[in-house]
C-alpha cells in the first residue's frame, strides 16, 4: 500500500533546488524575547547554518517544549511544533520515526530538557534517533520569572532559593555522555563562529546530536557565563576542544591539560618543565576521554571545555527499524490485512 | 465397558483452575478454540493473579479460566459454572463460589495432600469430609495417570508435572465430545523445537480422552449442538487482538501508516505485542520510556501524518491527561486506548472495572471535549477501534477508546469482515498553499486541515498555546479564546450528525429501560432477554458513544417510566444521564474487579419493577 502521505509528497514538485538565504527561514512573527537575550543570537546562527546547508524549509521541523527558548519554532519558517513542558524530545522522536525524511531539530532549555523532561532526554540519547537537540542553558527558569533550575550553581540565589540553592547541578554534557550519546558538544551564544560550527557538526551527524548552548538570560541570570565570552578573560576560563589537537588554553596559550592517571590536571607550558607533548591529544571518538574532560566543569579551578566532546558512529534507531521492516517484507512479503485476519484457526458457518 | 449415555445440552460453563504454573490459561484457550471451531458460540474469561509466580499452592496463586459455550447466542462467560476442574485445594477453595449447586467437581486427587491442604487453609480434605455434598465430586489421580502415560519416556519429573493439564483437557474434550486434532496441531507447532514435549503432551492429552472413554466413573457424555450464528468465516479473538486488528484495518482504509507508541502496562500490553509483529504491514511500534513519552511521541507521529495511537490502562491514562489536552489544542488525530482495570492508583492490575469513564470525559485541564467510544465485547473491539480511528482522522481530534481487562483478555468468535467492505476513511488535507491557514475550518464539520511536513508552501507552527481563529497564530485575546473554546467543543458536538442513532432492544416504550456501556453488554443483554421472555416491559440500550451522546438519546429514554444503569463503578454513566433527564434513575453498581453476573442484573430489574409498579 502506498500511503496517502507518500502520494502527497510525490504530487508536489520539488524542483526548487535553489540556494537558500537566512531570510528564507524567517517567519512573519517578530521574536518576542527580551531585548539583549541570548536567544536572538542562536536564532540568527541557526538560520544562517540552515541556509549554508541549504536544507529546504519544508523538509524541516522544529519541535520545542515550554520555556523562553521554546518559543523558537514560531520564529523560524519551517514546520514547527510548540509542545508541552518537557516533552519536545518525545514529540520529535515520534515525528522522526514516522517520518525519517524530515530533518528534526529540538529546542529545549535546562528546565524543560533536564528537569521535567529529563527522562525523555536520556532515553533519546541512548536510542540514537537522528534528531538534533539544542539545549539552551541559562541556569534559571526564566519564563516563570527566576526560580533555580537543575543547572543552577550550588549556592545560587534565586527567587525560590533566597538562601542559596542546596542541590547540586547536572553537568549536561557528562549526563549526555553517560546516557550513551553519539554526539555531544557545548558552545555559547556570544561566540557566533563557534556556535555555527557546532550547529553544522550537529546537523551533519547521523544520530542524536546534543549541543548544550550557554545562553545568557540578561533579565534573571545576567552574566553567569561572562567569563567564557568576555574577550579579556575568556581564554583563561574556556578550553576549546579540537579533534587530534592538544588541550591547550590560556591567554598566551601557555596552559594545557594532561592526565595524571584518570585525573585531569593543569600544566604550565612556560615553567620549563612541560611541553605541548605532555598535553592530552583530544579524540572525539573516545567516550572515556570525553567523560573525563566533561568533568572539568565540576572543578571551579579548571577551564570550561567547549567544542565537540564526542562524535561517534552508531546505526540510528530509525535505520534499524527500517532494516527490520525491510527484512520482514523480504521474509514474509508485504502484509495483506485481509489475509492476516483470515489466518489462524478459522471455521465457516453456512 | 457399558456404552456411555449421550445427553444433549444447550449451554455449558466450565471453569479450569489450578496453580498459576499449571498451564490453566493454555488449557482454557485450547478448549475455547476447539469449541469455537465446532460452531458453538463461545465466551471466555481468564482470571489470573497479578504476580507472575505467586507462591505455589496458595490462594493468591490460583489461576482460572472460564468458558461458556452453547448452541444459542452466548453473550457472557457464564455467571456460574457447571463443571469445575481443579488441580489443587487452593483452586477449589478460590473457585467453589462460582460453581452451581449440583454442579460437578473434577479434582486432581494427587494435588490434595497435607501440605497443599494446609497452604489452602483447609483443616480437613474437602473431597472426603462431606463438605461438598451439594456437588458431584470426581476424584481422579491426574498426576499419577500422567506419570503412567509417560513412564517410558525418561522425562524429568518437572516436565511430567507440567503436562498434567493436558490430561484434564483431554478428559473435558471427551466429556463434551470435542476433537483432539486442533490441540494436537497446536502442540506440534508450539513445541516444534522440542520433539520430546510434542510426544509427551500429545500422549497425555490422549490419555485424558481415553480415561473418559474407559473409566466407569463417568456414565454420561454431553453434546452441545452448533449455534445458529450469522453465516461467514470465523476465528476466535481476544479483545486486545481485535483492537489491534481494528487499528490495522483503519490504517488500511485510510491508507496511512499505523504508528503505535506505548509503555508496557497490564492489561493493555497485548495490543503492543500484537502490533509489533506486523512490521511488513505498514505498522510501526515504539516502546517508550514512559506513558507521557508514548502519547507525545504519538502526537509527533500524527503531526507527521501517521495514524497515531497510544494504548494504556488506568494509571497510564492518568499520566497522559496533559498531552491529551495538547492533542485537543493542536486538533490532531490521535487514538488513546484505555483498557480499564480496577483503580484508583495501581488498584487491581489484572481485574476489570469501568471506573475511568468520567476521567475520559473530563480528566483534563480546561474545556477539552474529546469523543469517547466504548467497546462492548471482545470481538466488538475491532469495530470500536476502527470507528475511533475514523472519527479521529476525519474530525482531526483525539478520540478515547475504552475497553477493559474483561473484554481485553476475554475471547469470542469473530465474524471476519472483508476489509474492502469497511468504510473508507478520508483525511482532510489542504490543497492550496496560497489559501492555506492551519486553523481555517470546514464550514459544516468545523474540521481544520491536516498539513503534512515535507510539502512546500504549508510550513506552519502549532502548539499548546491558544490560537487565533483561522490563522493559528498565538493569541491571548479574551474574545478569541472564548470563540476558539466554543468552536473546539462544537466540532465534537457536530459528530452527532454522523454517529448512528441509539436504538433499544426490547419494547420501544414501557416500564424500564436498562442502559449500559462497555463490557457489561453481555450480562445486561442476557438479563433483559430473560425478563422479556417473562413478559416484562423492559428494554436495553447500550451506548457505544459516550461523547457526544447519540442525538436521539433524550427522546428515546423519555419513552420509559424509569431507567436502570448497571455499571462496574459507583454510578458514572448514571450521573451523566441524570444531568440529561428527570426520570427516576436506579443504579446497580459493582466494584469487585469482576464482571456482572446476569442474574445480579435480573434481580435488580425485578426489584426495580416491583418498586415502580
Ligand atoms: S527572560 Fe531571560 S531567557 Fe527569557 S527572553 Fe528574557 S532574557 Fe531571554
Amino acid at each position: 500500500m502506498v500511503t496517502r502521505v507518500q502520494t502527497l509528497l510525490n504530487t508536489f514538485s520539488f524542483a526548487q533546488n535553489k540556494p537558500y538565504t537566512p531570510k528564507d527561514y524567517r517567519s512573519k512573527e517578530e521574536p518576542r524575547w527580551c531585548p539583549g537575550c541570548g536567544n536572538y543570537s542562536i536564532l540568527t546562527q541557526v538560520q544562517k547554518v540552515l541556509a549554508d546547508l541549504s536544507v529546504p524549509p519544508y523538509r524541516l521541523a522544529f519541535v520545542s517544549g515550554i520555556g523562553c527558548s521554546s518559543r523558537f519554532p514560531y520564529y523560524i519558517n519551517t514546520y514547527g511544533f510548540h509542545g508541552i513542558h518537557g516533552r519536545a524530545i518525545a514529540i520529535a522522536s515520534g515525528l522522526k520515526i514516522a517520518r525519517p525524511d524530515i530533518t528534526v531539530w529540538v529546542i529545549t532549555g535546562d528546565g524543560d530538557g533536564l528537569s521535567i523532561g529529563g527522562n525523555h532526554f536520556i532515553h533519546a540519547l541512548r536510542r540514537n534517533i537522528d534528531i538534533n537537540i539544542l539545549l539552551f542553558n541559562n541556569q534559571i527558569y526564566a519564563l516563570t520569572k527566576g526560580q533555580y533550575s537543575p543547572t543552577s550553581e550550588h549556592g545560587a540565589i534565586t527567587k525560590s532559593s533566597p538562601d542559596g540553592v542546596i542541590d547540586y547541578p547536572f553537568n549536561p554534557v557528562a549526563l549526555a555522555i553517560g546516557a550513551n550519546s553519539t554526539f555531544v558538544a557545548r558552545t555559547i551564544d556570544r561566540d557566533p563562529r563557534h556556535l555555527q560550527n557546532m550547529l553544522k557538526r550537529a546537523a551533519m551527524h547521523k544520530g542524536t546530536s546534543f549541543i548544550e548552548i550557554y545562553q545568557n538570560c540578561n533579565v534573571f541570570n545576567d552574566g553567569v557565563f561572562d567569563r567564557f565570552s568576555n574577550k579579556e578573560i575568556r581564554d583563561d576560563y574556556a578550553l576549546f576542544l579540537e579533534h587530534g589537537k592538544p588541550l591547550i588554553f590560556g591567554k598566551n596559550r601557555n596552559k594545557a591539560i594532561r592526565l595524571n592517571g584518570y585525573i585531569p590536571e593543569i600544566i604550565s607550558l612556560d615553567d620549563g618543565k612541560h611541553s605541548t607533548s605532555d598535553a592530552v591529544i583530544y579524540n572525539e571518538q573516545d567516550t572515556t576521554l570525553a567523560f573525563l574532560i566533561a568533568t572539568l566543569s565540576n572543578h571551579p579551578n579548571m577551564p570550561r571545555p567547549f567544542g565537540v566532546f564526542l562524535d561517534i558512529t552508531r546505526t540510528t534507531y530509525e535505520t534499524e527499524l527500517l532494516e527490520q521492516i525491510e527484512s520482514a517484507i523480504t521474509k514474509n512479503g508485504k502484509g495483506d490485512v485481509n489475509e492476516l485476519f483470515n489466518s489462524g484457526d478459522t471455521w465457516i458457518i453456512q | 465397558m457399558t456404552p456411555k449415555k449421550i445427553e444433549k445440552v444447550n449451554d455449558v460453563t466450565i471453569r479450569f483452575a489450578g496453580d498459576s504454573g499449571d498451564g490453566i490459561q493454555i488449557t482454557g484457550t485450547q478448549f475455547a478454540n476447539t469449541t469455537a471451531i465446532l460452531g458453538n458460540d463461545v465466551s471466555t474469561l481468564p482470571d489470573y493473579p497479578a504476580e507472575i509466580r505467586a507462591p505455589q499452592g496458595t490462594l493468591g496463586g490460583v489461576s482460572g479460566f472460564q468458558i461458556h459455550f452453547g448452541s444459542t447466542e452466548i453473550n457472557t462467560p457464564g455467571d456460574m459454572c457447571d463443571v469445575l476442574v481443579v488441580m489443587n485445594p487452593a483452586a477449589l477453595k478460590a473457585n467453589l463460589q462460582y460453581l452451581e449447586k449440583g454442579g460437578s467437581i473434577i479434582a486432581n486427587s494427587d494435588g490434595f495432600n497435607e501440605r497443599s491442604l494446609a497452604l489452602a487453609e483447609y483443616s480437613s480434605n474437602p473431597l472426603r469430609d462431606g463438605s461438598l455434598s451439594h456437588y458431584h465430586v470426581y476424584e481422579i489421580n491426574i498426576t499419577k495417570l500422567t506419570e503412567q502415560a509417560l513412564c517410558d519416556l525418561n522425562l524429568p519429573p518437572k516436565v511430567i508435572e507440567r503436562s498434567k493439564n493436558f490430561f484434564a483437557l483431554g478428559l473435558m474434550f471427551w466429556m463434551y465430545n470435542r476433537p483432539l486434532e486442533p490441540t494436537l496441531k497446536w502442540i506440534r507447532e508450539k513445541f516444534s523445537k522440542k520433539p520430546e514435549l510434542i510426544e509427551a503432551n500429545s500422549r497425555v492429552l490422549k490419555a485424558g480422552w481415553n480415561f473418559g472413554e474407559t473409566t466407569e466413573v463417568f456414565k454420561v457424555r454431553y453434546e452441545v449442538a452448533p449455534a445458529r450464528v450469522a453465516p461467514g468465516k470465523y476465528r476466535n479473538i481476544t479483545g486486545n487482538q481485535a483492537t489491534a486488528f481494528g487499528l490495522m484495518a483503519a490504517a488500511h482504509r485510510a491508507q496511512l501508516e499505523l504508528f503505535l507508541a506505548s509503555y508496557p502496562i497490564t492489561p493493555a500490553s497485548d495490543i503492543l505485542h500484537e502490533l509489533s509483529n506486523y512490521k511488513n504491514y505498514n505498522v510501526k511500534t515504539f516502546q517508550c520510556e514512559d506513558e507521557i513519552a508514548a502519547i507525545t511521541a504519538a502526537i509527533g507521529a500524527s503531526f507527521g501524518g501517521a495514524l497515531a495511537v497510544t494504548s494504556t490502562s488506568g494509571p497510564g491514562f492518568s499520566l497522559k491527561a496533559e498531552a491529551l489536552g495538547l492533542a485537543v489544542m493542536t486538533e490532531l488525530p490521535l487514538v488513546v486506548i484505555n483498557v480499564q482495570r480496577g483503580g484508583p492508583s495501581t488498584g487491581l492490575p489484572t481485574k476489570t472495572e469501568q471506573a475511568d469513564l468520567l476521567q475520559a470525559l473530563y480528566g483534563r485541564n480546561g474545556e477539552a471535549s474529546v469523543p469517547v467510544i466504548a467497546a462492548l465485547s471482545p470481538s466488538d473491539c475491532f469495530s470500536a477501534a476502527f470507528e475511533a480511528c475514523k472519527i479521529a482522522i476525519e474530525a482531526m481530534t483525539p478520540v478515547i477508546l475504552l475497553t477493559d481487562g474483561y473484554i481485553g483478555n476475554g475471547s469470542e468468535p469473530w465474524l471476519i469482515p472483508d476489509i474492502h467492505s469497511l468504510p473508507t476513511i478520508e483525511p482532510y488535507y489542504p490543497d492550496d498553499p496560497k489559501k492555506f491557514k492551519p486553523y481555517m475550518r470546514n464550514e459544516t464539520t468545523l474540521v481544520r486541515p491536516w498539513a503534512i511536513p515535507g510539502i512546500p508552501g504549508f510550513e506552519h507552527r502549532i502548539g499548546g498555546l491558544e490560537k487565533k481563529e483561522n490563522t493559528g497564530e498565538i493569541s491571548y485575546d479574551p474574545v478569541n479564546h472564548e470563540r476558539m473554546t466554543r468552536l473546539r467543543t462544537e466540532k465534537i458536538m457536530r459528530l452527532q450528525d454522523r454517529i448512528p442513532l441509539a436504538t433499544a432492544e426490547g419494547h420501544t416504550q414501557g416500564d424500564l429501560l436498562v442502559i449500559g456501556w462497555g463490557s457489561t453488554f453481555g450480562a445486561i443483554r442476557t438479563a433483559v432477554q430473560k425478563q422479556l421472555d417473562k413478559g416484562k416491559s423492559v428494554a436495553h440500550l447500550h451506548l457505544r458513544y459516550l461523547n457526544p451522546f447519540p442525538k436521539n438519546f433524550s427522546k428515546l429514554i423519555s419513552q420509559y417510566k424509569a431507567i436502570l444503569v448497571p455499571e462496574l463503578n459507583l454510578g458514572q454513566l448514571a450521573q451523566l444521564i441524570r444531568a440529561r433527564c428527570r426520570l427516576p434513575i436506579y443504579q446497580l453498581n459493582k466494584v469487585q474487579g469482576l464482571p456482572f453476573r446476569s442474574v445480579e442484573i435480573e434481580q435488580k430489574i425485578e426489584e426495580v419493577l416491583r418498586g415502580i409498579a
